[in-house]
């Protein structure tokens, strides 16, 4: 770990601020992804700005019916949230679905959104990797790349976001609330938020350099049978091969995203049309275009079986 | 005490202490934090170092640039191959541990920088900049298979054995399969890394260290080094599991010397975790053909398995085939090992090496050929049973009870209920099916010395260089020692894993608990025979009890006969030729049900069961833990576990926690135990054999044979992870 200068901000405006007027400088939140990256020297921010303390950690209804969450607000709180469950239970699922107790306690919902990729060429410093050092090569496409993504890679780079949370905050159609240094505010709605990895992997977000999230908003509930499928190689602590966020309206229209698939969460609003003629028909829309390696071309299959899943259970607690 | 001649009735045979589910003697040390591990040793004023590994796989070092890294905040020195001079190999090591400039494998460790704290250490490893130069290396099992070669015998016997004519029994066999099996690499990934504090006294080298076979440790920290043995004094008390991960020298070990000598403080090293998987050994992969004959009626006429393997130039073959020599009737066989040279890591022992991924094959084959004959795969092993070698059928078991484990598991587990036909038995989103597996480890014979001593309190303390690498050795010993002296057991005190203590078996191939127990049972006979003597008794009529010693009417406390200056005896166990008269083995069988999803092929261990002939078992509660880790460690073989490796660049990808994936709480939810009463007079005077490798040995087939049974799906490369099979799962909806 480089040694780093350290500061407890006392405003988000503040830390917008000092962000900006340290180049190299970086908010931590949970540190649960942060602190790693630091040890290995992957992320060597030479200054931290500590943003637990602004009173981002609440969650609040909003005018329009929906609830705006704060960035710091824990995964753990956010799942256990009554309305949370009630009314957006598939951000719910999602959450619990992800890391471990210990880890959704110390995770925040902006580290969260900004955790980045479990490739392990990327934690390996010995590897080239355009994200971890733009223009070394990529590891992985050549290598083991069973859990890369499919969908929306690039020469560059076929790593996918790992976040749980984020594929049900975009069948949510969730929106980002920032704040920049000038003390300018900004949504962001959660489809813009992540890009794919282009000639430019390294870039994962649109954020500006000292952009803070400040909140996470959700739009008044939709309703609908709202389910989280995550498949993965054990039960528990592992990232998603190919996971589903489903929301299913008993006319059986409704929305889905997948996760494990891509550089962010992939949803396909022309595909959610072709609801009501079964997951296959879904799956081919959603999968246009897509680029599987040898090794993960069984992503494919897996996201129709998934959508499969989550639809006869849609169906099943409909009856 | 020379173990020869079938044990016959002795004060084990009381069953006071011994046999009992007695508590882990050091259980309260461990869950209060206090049982000082390696790492944790209060050595005051030492040093941390920090390991770098190699970046590439094979080739060498053109250049290595210390500078930054020496001018950095709190660096003490930087140990290479440069500066450290000479060093040998330790005996039990297939590559050098400190590399450079020819590098061996990927992570082989390079260098140590040594500072006053450890971040200071891992942030100057970051400023040693090394240049290579790549050398050509050969990474991938399966393109060098044809390029493998015989091994010489090893610790697995013969490379090739044969009985009878095969080719002919299996070309003429009405009912035949001929399969291949692949296992992955695997890693140990016990909980505490490996890890050493090390301090010179002048020409003295004390280690703190965490090492499953200290005397083998001691001897090549020793040779590499180039000092007189005697002059190291090495301590491994305490061992966060080892998983065979622990049985050699390690780095750790060697840089902690060699940093704390060129610091001149004491160092302390633990390996990171990310290093640890390239730089140690691992669990090699296997290729396995399996060819099974058989008649209409089931019997087995031929059996062929053969077994390719990988290593450095030096290593040797995983011995994937032992179990299949030993374990089915069959007049015709014929098994072979071959081992292809790579450039991975090392590969070397994990737990029940040879057999854990030997059973992993060949009771899948089991599997499918009890199909192929329309038998239900229980029936098929009982039928095929023998009671003596199959390949020396003038060499019986000195034990063999699997009929009766299948038969009871089958009971129990309620087998009968399984729908033999796969596919079939679906409830709501699961397929549900049913596993079975023979499980089979053999009993390995090693001498074991212990020390004991009576002091005047009358309480008796044991030592002996034997290690507790999670097991139970402490309770053990401590039960046997408490069983032969007719003490309580809080009058035991046993001391473990320090090389000043007499040599033992160490723990290693499941032999441990029942080994340095009989030396330590040895060590106690001898004893007695002290205590008769000074009471002025015929050793042959006291009766050892209550902490007392008895014959007619004379009774006198062992405290009282102790005296001031105490009563010690030291002793080992030695075996005569038992194990080659009889074949030593443990049985046992598995049965697994699962649920696999219909839609995704998730795959649910829903309950477990073992049963076990392993001889005496000498705490219940101890053997179980050791088995039912083993079986959670089944599952992992059989759902998760694998190295990926990268075959452009040499290397074990997934090297760390988050991607080396082992079970978690929630795939095991139900496991099962039950063990045979049995006794074995051939293995030793405690009449126990090994049990810690057993579990594992047919668990990861069971599994994959409930795969099976669920979903009608066969997969014969491990691990059955859902991409292997997703694209044969029937339609769900
Ligand atoms: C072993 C392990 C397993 C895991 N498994 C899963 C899983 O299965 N599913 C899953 O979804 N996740 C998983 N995670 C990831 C976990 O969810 C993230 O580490 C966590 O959400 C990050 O949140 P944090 O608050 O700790 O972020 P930090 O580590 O504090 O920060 C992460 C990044 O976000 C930036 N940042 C933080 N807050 C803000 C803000 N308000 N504005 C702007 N930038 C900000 C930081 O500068 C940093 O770059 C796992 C993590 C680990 C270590
Ligand atoms: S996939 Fe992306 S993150 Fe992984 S090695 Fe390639 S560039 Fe790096």
């Amino acid at each position: 770990m480089k040694a780093f200068t350290y500061e407890r901000a006392a405003s988000p405006a503040e830390a917008a601020a000092a962000a900006t007027r340290r180049p190299g400088a970086k908010f931590v939140a949970g540190g649960t992804n942060l602190l790693d990256l630091m040890k290995l020297e992957i992320e060597t921010p030479v200054h931290l700005i500590d943003v637990n303390g602004l009173g981002l950690d609440k969650i609040e209804p909003t005018a329009e019916g929906g609830l705006r969450i704060g960035a710091l607000v824990r995964n753990t709180d956010l799942a256990a949230d009554e309305r949370v469950r009630r009314d957006y239970g598939v951000l719910s699922r999602a959450l619990m679905a992800g890391a471990s107790g210990q880890l959704r306690n110390m995770a925040t919902t902006g580290g969260n959104l900004l955790q980045r990729t479990r490739c392990p060429y990327f934690y390996d410093t010995n590897q080239p990797c355009n994200k971890r050092v733009p223009g070394s090569g990529c590891g992985a496409i050549d290598g083991f790349n069973r859990q890369h993504a499919i969908l929306g890679v690039s020469e560059a780079c076929i790593a996918t976001h790992p976040s749980d949370m984020a594929v049900a905050l975009r069948v949510l159609d969730a929106t980002v609330e920032t704040i920049r240094a000038d003390g300018e505010r900004r949504t962001i709605p959660i489809a813009d938020f992540h890009r794919l990895p282009g000639d430019t992997p390294h870039i994962e977000t649109v954020l500006r350099p000292g952009e803070l999230i400040t909140a996470v908003t959700l739009p008044p509930p939709v309703g609908g049978t709202q389910l989280y499928h995550k498949v993965r190689d054990r039960s528990s602590y592992a990232f998603a091969l190919v996971s589903v966020a489903a929301i299913v309206q008993s006319d059986g229209s409704g929305r889905v995203a997948l996760g494990g698939v891509a550089h962010k969460p992939w949803r396909v609003e022309a595909a959610e049309a072709e609801l009501p003629h079964g997951a296959a028909a879904v799956a081919k829309k959603l999968l246009e275009g897509a680029k599987p390696t040898q090794e993960n071309a069984f992503k494919l299959k897996l996201v129709e079986r998934t959508l499969a899943a989550v639809l006869a259970e849609a169906k099943g607690a409909r009856l | 005490m020379k173990f020869d001649t079938p044990a016959t009735t002795n004060p084990i045979d009381q069953l006071k202490v011994v046999g009992q589910p007695v508590d882990r003697v050091d259980g309260p040390l461990k869950t209060t934090g206090t049982a000082p591990y390696a790492y944790e040793h209060p050595v005051p004023d030492a040093a941390y170092g920090h390991v770098i590994g190699a970046a590439i796989a094979k080739g060498r070092i053109t250049s290595m640039d210390l500078a930054q890294a020496r001018a950095a905040p709190g660096v003490l020195a930087i140990v290479t191959a440069d500066n450290a001079g000479k060093l040998e190999k330790g005996e039990h090591n297939t590559a050098t541990l400190l590399g450079g400039p020819e590098i061996q494998h990927y992570h082989q460790a390079i260098a140590l920088v040594v500072a006053e704290t450890f971040e200071q250490a891992r942030a100057a490893a970051h400023l040693v900049h090394v240049e290579y130069e790549r050398g050509r290396g050969a990474f991938d099992l399966a393109a060098e298979k044809g390029s493998s070669i015989k091994p010489k015998p090893g610790i697995g016997g013969e490379a090739d054995t044969a009985v009878g004519d095969f080719a002919s029994a299996f070309a003429e066999a009405p009912v035949q399969l001929d399969a291949t099996y692949t296992t992955p690499d695997q890693t140990h990934v016990m909980m505490e890394p490996h890890a050493s504090i090390a301090k010179w006294d002048g020409d003295r080298l004390t280690v703190w260290t965490s090492n499953q076979m200290v005397a083998w440790g001691t001897k090549d920290l020793a040779k590499t080094l180039g000092i007189p043995k005697e002059n190291v004094h090495l301590m491994s008390p305490y061992i966060g599991g080892g998983f065979g991960g622990k049985l050699f020298l390690r780095a750790d070990v060697l840089l902690a010397a060699l940093g704390a000598r060129a610091a001149k403080r004491p160092v302390k090293v633990a390996l990171q975790r990310a290093l640890m998987i390239n730089n140690t050994t691992h669990r090699p992969a296997t290729i396995q053909r399996i060819r099974l004959g058989a008649a209409k009626d089931g019997r087995l006429t031929a059996i062929g398995h053969e077994s390719w393997s990988g290593d450095l130039p030096g290593g040797e073959p995983e011995t994937a085939v032992s179990q299949t020599r030993l374990l089915y009737a069959g007049a015709n066989r014929m098994t072979s090992m071959r081992l292809a040279v790579l450039d991975l890591p090392e590969g070397n022992a994990l737990r029940a090496p040879g057999e854990a991924p030997g059973m992993m094959a060949l009771e899948i084959a089991m599997d499918e050929m009890a199909e192929k004959l329309g038998m239900d795969p229980v029936e098929f092993r009982l039928l095929n049973d023998t009671q003596v070698d199959p390949e020396h059928p003038k060499r019986p078991f000195s034990q063999r009870h699997l009929v009766e484990c299948l038969r009871k598991g089958a009971d129990h587990f309620g087998w009968a209920k399984r729908t033999a036909r796969p596919g079939r038995s679906r409830k709501g989103r699961w397929l549900t099916g049913l596993g079975v597996a023979a499980a089979f480890c053999n009993n390995l014979l090693m001498k074991s010395a212990a020390r004991v001593r009576l002091d005047h309190r009358g309480i008796l303390t044991v030592e002996t260089d034997m290690t507790d690498i999670g097991t139970g050795s402490y309770t053990v010993i401590a039960q046997t020692a408490a069983e032969t002296m007719g003490l309580p057991l809080d009058k035991v005190v046993v001391r473990l894993g320090d090389s000043r203590f007499p040599v033992s078996c160490g723990s290693g191939g499941q032999w441990g608990g029942n080994n340095s127990s009989s030396g330590v049972y040895a060590a106690c006979i001898k004893l007695r025979q002290a205590i008769a003597k000074k009471a002025g008794i015929d050793e042959d009529d006291a009766v050892f009890s209550d902490g007392h010693v008895t014959a007619g009417s004379k009774r006198m406390t062992l405290a009282e006969l102790a005296g001031e200056s105490g009563l010690a005896a030291e002793d080992q166990i030695e075996y005569g030729d038992l194990a080659e008269r009889y074949q030593q083995s443990t049985f046992g069988a598995h049965f697994v049900e699962v649920a696999v999803d219909a839609f995704t092929g998730e795959t649910h261990v829903r309950r477990m069961l073992a049963v076990c002939a392993a001889g005496r078992i000498l705490n219940p509660k101890t053997a179980r833990s050791q088995v039912i880790g083993a079986m959670t460690m089944g599952v992992g073989a059989a759902l998760m576990e694998g190295l990926h490796v990268d075959k452009r660049r040499g290397f074990f990808v997934n090297h760390d926690l988050a991607s080396y994936e082992v079970p978690v709480h929630a795939d095991i939810p139900h496991q099962e135990v039950i063990f045979l009463d049995e006794t074995d007079p051939v293995s030793s005077p405690l009449k126990a054999k090994g049990v810690g490798e057993l579990g594992i040995c047919g668990a990861a087939a069971a599994v994959a044979n409930a795969i099976y049974n669920a979903s009608g799906v066969r997969v014969r490369d491990y691990p059955v992870t859902l991409d292997k099979f997703i694209d044969r799962l029937p339609e769900a909806a």
